[in-house]
């Protein structure tokens, strides 16, 4: 084997022992917390791969995406839960609430095919909240989602007898709750960036970016612009899904507050950050934004070592780095911190007055 | 039929509180075609500064007329924002002037987060009240009531779109800014200082801002640091009704909205048989918006517009 | 010699202004087919037209046989009729060669399905799109820039891309919107050379130019437009002699 190929398989067996063994370095370094949220970091890497379809690839800005993780986690508490009383397994919920999510993404898509970039980013919006609204009122007279107080008492993830939400002991090592919602999570993670990478270099991947560089040229291509458009949000939409569906079954309880316009702007920024359209960038913008307000923390003890008292709430910071972040990276780094090798090539050539001058003259053209 | 007309007045006093805010999305919108997302912000800061000298003079200096203390919070609000419009306009949309469409936009909700956390940071999470020093006095209109804080905010608005309209229609600046969102290029060409035009409409748009801030504060009795969001998008809504771009069209989107809202909040619960109470209130903005932008996108006064090849 | 492209009567106005007015011409298969007139006459609306991008008021056209008008602009594209445009509209963060295999959409299935699975059938279509791009790109003399982004090329290369990319459609009818525009004298002789080899391919070409001398060198015939209105057709010989054409272009009086 050449050396190349070796290299790459030594550093792909490292990464798979790396990632299987995290869960217990992350518990032995930093405690039990942050392995939930390592949970949570791969929860938000599936949301955000997600949103990258539609973004990054497509190029439609979709502020209300964090509806159909809205939609997922709901469908799991309906059909996981007292609250209607019915408790089906994971096996079957999860990918109805994918389903649901992906038909709800064609549904909502589907009105904001003919507007342009600012627009759909409006009404994006505008859907997302109205979901919100919804969701916080429709408990009267019919009480579907119990309003304001949410659902909770949701059925863990199951394995037959065994719960994923109690500790267990195999072979000589404990496996907290944390622990094993960790493997079910990356597993499903490591599907979606699957099939993220194999859209990605396809023709459904090329049409996508085509109609993203310009829509009226990839119609006269030959692409179907509004099937391929409502197919985005219908793939992003169902990993969405899937992700509200997981999330459900590992907090044991949601409430609308978890999905508001914060949110949905929070996945942006994770993409913004990362890398537009680069899975690795999104990969690394989700763990990066999931982890650093716990980091912030650390500021507050900080603080207190340093002034005697907190003179300003971490928690309260950590919205108002993402704002300075997402101007900053507009501004400096627009491509994101990792952006693609296309893409630093891109920003690269920029010096070059020659190409400067010819990148505007096909610019201006449009 | 007294509800309606109570109703409508309601929705023309708040609808003209959206007019102020819609002016000044939609004069950006004319010249950049950019949503300035900040704009609900500067309009929530504008309360905000305003209260904090209505509140502190209020204490102080008890004795003095309600409408000059409000009058004292204006004249430091009004300056600050025309300032916060200003900085935003240069720091953070004039760099990005040529980039792809979607940076400016992700910029203008980076610095929408940014002033609602100053604003948390400054004031705290909690509802600031505005004093009750106005004149408290209602009057009877056909059967409808009509507050005296109401009547002033639909006095001062439409003194101030008139006084717009005479800007922007016979004022070389208003021609400035007709022609720079016609074509910047041209314009430019033309003699006009793009950028100092740009600025001005930032300008003024703030001002218009931080006015309307203060009537929603008086309205309600109340401004808080998330205050802006809403007031914001529905102002948003409210321009694209009437036509984006067009200051007309924003003044009429901004009534009609107002209205529609009113009205809507009034009858739904008779009109889905109690299924949908007031809460829903909010929504109906969305919905305008998303029924406009589908089925007339051009808006009420605005000119269609053709993609060109 | 079969007909084409069959235009008949087409009109097309917005708001007051009669962009097109009973506009009819025919382009015989394997010919090159010119569409000159002076500036704001009406040939780009009538290519945006022909490709959907907007509908015509009144007339139809059909492409071998098949109607144009109310087609969508990718329907356009499956029937046969690819084009360039007057600004040259490329993907421009796609490398040329991901440029012309976007061209090939049309003509290959690959979805989501096909995507996530790579079997071989999509093994087999993806390697051919790439071949295909690849030699269509050394049709036109640009493979050496196959991973360069197609915003870094230059004008001219710009160009050459944009055909190569329609021509990945393998269509039926080329439409060229001002193939030349910008182009320096270099240039234009090897567009030309470009443009023959095309024709001796077998393609039918239909252009739109303002280079007179290329337009009377290259085309088999030509239509004049004026202000929406056809006022000549025929070979460029009997056209250049039209006193209606030489008005058009001079101003004057009108025959």
């Amino acid at each position: 084997m050449p050396s190349a190929r070796k290299r790459a398989w030594a550093g792909f067996v490292l990464l798979a022992v790396g990632l299987a063994v995290l869960p217990f370095l992350v518990d032995f370094g930093l405690g039990r917390t942050w392995v939930r949220l390592v949970d949570f970091a791969l929860l938000y890497v599936m949301l955000a791969l997600g949103l990258n379809i539609v973004v990054g690839y497509a190029g439609l800005l979709d502020l209300g995406y964090v509806a159909f993780y809205a939609l997922g986690a709901y469908v799991y508490a309906w059909l996981a839960s007292p609250h209607f009383g019915v408790h089906l397994p994971f096996w079957a919920i999860l990918p109805l609430g994918a389903l649901l999510a992906a038909a709800f993404g064609v549904l909502l898509g589907a009105p904001t095919l003919r507007l342009r970039g600012d627009y759909l980013a409006i009404v994006t919006l505008g859907f997302g909240e109205i979901i919100r609204i919804f969701m916080n009122n429709l408990n009267a007279p019919l009480n579907i989602t119990n309003g304001p107080q949410g659902i909770n008492l949701i059925d863990p993830l199951r394995l037959g007898d065994v719960s994923l939400a109690q500790s267990h002991v195999l072979g000589g090592i404990t496996l907290s709750a944390p622990h094993q919602y960790y493997y079910v999570f990356l597993i499903l993670t490591l599907g979606v960036v699957f099939v993220s990478m194999r859209l990605e270099d396809s023709r459904v991947g090329r049409a996508w970016v085509a109609i993203r560089e310009d829509e009226i040229a990839a119609a006269a291509m030959g692409i179907d612009t509004r099937n391929f458009k409502l197919l985005a949000f219908a793939m992003g939409a169902t990993f969405g899904g899937l992700a509200g569906g997981l999330f459900a079954s590992f907090q044991g309880f949601i409430s609308p507050e978890s999905f508001n316009l914060m949110e949905s702007i929070m996945i942006l920024c994770m993409i913004v950050l990362g890398g537009m359209g680069h899975i690795p960038g999104v990969i690394f913008g989700a763990v990066v934004l999931t982890l650093l307000p716990e980091a912030l923390r650390y500021t507050g003890d900080a603080q207190r070592a340093l002034l005697g008292r907190i003179v300003v709430d971490p928690a309260d910071l950590r919205m108002l780095l993402f704002g300075v972040a997402l101007v900053a990276v507009m501004l400096y780094r627009p491509a994101g911190l990792i952006p693609s090798a296309r893409r630093r090539r891109e920003l690269a050539a920029k010096g070059d007055v020659l190409e400067q001058e010819q990148a505007s003259l096909a610019d201006t053209a449009r | 039929m007294d509800v309606f007309l109570q109703q409508l007045v309601n929705g023309l006093v708040l609808g003209s509180v959206y007019a102020l805010v819609a002016l000044g999305y939609t004069m950006v919108y004319g010249i950049l075609e950019l949503i300035n997302f900040a704009h609900g912000e500067i309009t929530m800061m504008g309360a905000m500064v305003a209260l904090a000298v209505i509140g502190a003079l209020a204490l102080a200096a008890p004795a003095l007329p309600g409408v000059v203390i409000v009058g004292a919070g204006l004249a430091l609000a009004i300056p600050v924002c025309m300032a916060l419009g200003l900085l935003i306009e240069r720091v953070a949309y004039r760099p990005l002037r040529n980039a792809p469409r979607l940076a400016p936009l992700i910029t203008a909700i980076g610095v929408s987060i940014i002033l609602q956390n100053v604003a948390m940071l400054i004031w705290g999470k909690q509802y600031i009240p505005f004093p009750a020093i106005l004149p408290q006095g209602r009057h009877d209109v056909l059967g409808a009531s009509i507050t005296d804080v109401q009547l002033a905010i639909l006095l001062l608005a439409v003194v101030i779109m008139a006084g717009l309209t005479l800007l922007v229609g016979k004022t070389r600046l208003g021609r400035a800014m007709r022609a720079t969102a016609q074509s910047r290029q041209v314009a430019s060409l033309m003699g006009v200082d793009v950028d100092r035009v740009i600025a001005a409409t930032f300008v003024i748009g703030s001002a218009l801002a931080a006015i309307a801030g203060v009537m929603v504060s008086a309205y309600y009795g109340l401004a808080h640091y998330y205050m802006g969001f809403l007031l914001g998008l529905k102002a948003f809504s409210a321009a694209v009704l009437g036509g984006i771009g067009n200051l007309a069209g924003a003044m009429l989107g901004g009534l009609l909205l107002g209205v529609i809202e009113a009205l809507g909040a009034g009858y739904i619960g008779d009109l889905t048989g109690g299924f949908l109470g007031s809460h829903y209130q909010d929504v109906f903005a969305f919905f305008v918006l998303i029924l406009v932008l589908v089925f007339r996108p051009s808006g009420l006064l605005g000119e269609r517009l053709a993609e060109r090849a | 010699m079969t007909v084409l492209l069959d235009v008949r009567h087409v009109a097309k106005a917005f708001g007051g202004i009669k962009a097109l007015s009973d506009v009819s011409f025919q382009v015989q298969a394997g010919e090159i087919f010119g569409l000159i007139g002076p500036n704001g006459a009406g040939k780009t609306t009538l290519f945006n037209a022909l490709t959907g991008l907007y509908p015509v008021d009144a007339g139809e056209m059909r492409l071998d046989g098949a109607r144009l008008d109310g087609a969508k602009p990718h329907q356009v594209l499956r029937l046969g009729l690819a084009r360039t445009f007057q600004n040259i509209r490329l993907f421009a963060h796609m490398t040329a060669l991901e440029n012309v295999m976007v061209g090939r959409h049309a003509r290959t299935r690959a979805g989501v399905l096909g995507a996530l699975l790579r079997g071989a059938a999509t093994r087999a279509e993806e390697a051919e799109t790439r071949a295909r791009a690849r030699a269509l790109l050394a049709r036109v003399g640009i493979e050496r820039h196959a991973a360069r982004l197609a915003l870094h090329l230059s004008y001219g290369d710009q160009r050459r891309l944009e055909i190569a990319r329609a021509l990945a459609s393998e269509p039926k009818l080329l439409a060229l919107d001002e193939p030349a525009a910008g182009m320096n004298l270099a240039e234009r002789v090897a567009l030309r050379e470009l443009l023959l080899q095309l024709r001796a391919d077998g393609l039918t070409l239909l252009f739109i130019e303002h280079d007179v001398k290329l337009v009377m060198d290259l085309c088999d015939r030509l239509a004049v437009l004026d202000y929406g209105v056809k006022i000549a057709e025929g070979t460029p010989d009997a056209v250049s002699r039209d006193p209606r054409v030489i008005a058009a272009y001079l101003g004057g009086d009108a025959a």
